[in-house]
């Protein structure tokens, strides 16, 4: 269940983004993440394990979501874009050759915060 | 009136971790050693392998090795015996090392020892070949072996382990007379998701393959001090080596 870790990594970013914000409150809705398909990240898990996580703490009721990137590979021989396949050895079909170069699916990212100001301090008026 | 607003942060969900992986390695630098990563599955043979690789290299090089165990300090009482430093880490439930559990390793190993004074850092991680692919711990080097019990169909069902090792061991060798496997195909499959890894076939207990395995060692601390004598780390971390095979 390494999730859970990758969980706790999660909220230590958020929390100091929510620091940037002081002395604003933020109140987030939704986090997004992007999660490549060749990582060992299993969204659901992940899921899970936030919603349980931010119970009773300041992103309680928040959402994660999660946009998965698929894998995608160069061929380094004719330089077109596949999609390797496990089945396949994750060799190009154009050319059969090894996996050299990922394009995408190693992502494992924080894309954004949807949030409004729940204590929206007053703008300071200059004298 | 509440406006929805979007920040855009576009930041690794593990930054967290990473930011004390590279903490960790810029204390490496400073104190001019290299830090090898050793993972496996369980049972794959890491300690054995470490047992004959640091006796094999007492000689020349100054080590020390940060043991990750789940619960027994097992592990680490057999490399004690083979007369090196070494702190264990038991992670409790974790099936893997992160860099704080590094981190809070090496602050132990501190009080033993001044770390400027070794040549070679071991981090033997957990038995699994899951997670700690996607955890840095401040290494120069990840190393993941397979041995050959295990079945060569082992780096396509676990290719984000070995796509991100920079060497691999294919290990037990000495078995290979009992097995209906094929070592070529282990290689094969390995080159197939990561064709810039380089790769040793060794046995740990009849000793064949470990010369070039050690040889290898060898040349990466000197190419370490010479980069850490360089100044700053540079950018890039692929490997000047072609994908050879070695045994």
């Amino acid at each position: 269940m390494h999730e859970v870790d990758m969980t706790k990594c999660l909220l230590l970013s958020l929390n100091e983004w929510k620091a940037q914000h002081q002395p604003n409150e933020p109140e987030v809705s939704v986090v997004h993440l992007e999660v490549g398909t060749f990582t060992c990240v299993e969204p659901d898990a992940l899921v899970f394990t936030f919603g349980a996580a931010v119970q009773g703490s300041w992103l309680a009721g928040s959402e994660l979501r999660i946009e998965t990137v698929p894998l995608r590979a160069r061929c380094v021989r004719c330089e077109s874009i596949y999609i390797p396949e496990q089945e396949n050895a994750y060799r190009s079909p154009c050319c059969d050759h090894p996996m050299e170069e990922i394009v995408s699916g190693r992502e494992l990212r924080i894309r954004s915060i949807d949030y409004v100001f729940s204590n929206q301090a007053l703008p300071v008026l200059s004298p | 009136m509440h406006r929805p607003l979007e920040d855009t942060l576009g930041i690794n969900l593990l930054a967290a971790n990473q930011h004390r992986a590279e903490h960790n390695r810029e204390h490496f630098d400073a104190w001019r050693l290299l830090c090898i990563n050793v993972m496996s599955s369980p049972g794959a043979g890491k300690t054995s392998l470490l047992e004959r690789t640091i006796t094999a290299l007492a000689p020349r090089l100054e080590m020390a090795v940060l043991e990750g165990d789940m619960t027994t300090q097992l592990d680490a009482q057999r490399l004690e015996a083979v007369g090196v430093p070494v702190v264990p880490i038991t992670t409790g439930r974790a099936c893997h090392l992160d860099a704080s559990m590094v981190s809070g390793g090496l602050k132990l190993l501190q009080q033993r020892l001044d770390p400027a004074a070794l040549d070679l850092l071991w981090v033997e991680n957990v038995g699994n070949l899951v997670c700690p692919a996607e955890f840095e711990v401040g290494e120069h080097l990840k190393v993941a072996l397979l041995s050959v019990t295990e079945g060569d169909d082992k780096p396509l069902k676990y290719p984000v382990m070995f796509r991100e090792a920079d060497c691999v061991l294919i290990t037990k060798i000495d078995l290979l007379p009992y097995l209906p496997v094929q070592v070529e195909r282990f290689v094969e499959h390995v080159q197939q998701v990561n064709p810039r890894a380089r790769v040793f076939l060794l046995s740990a207990s009849s000793g064949e393959g470990l010369g070039a395995w050690h040889q290898w060692l060898l040349e990466q601390v000197a190419e370490r001090q010479l980069a850490s004598d360089s100044g700053p780390e540079p950018t890039t971390n692929v490997q000047p080596f072609p994908a050879l095979v070695s045994r």
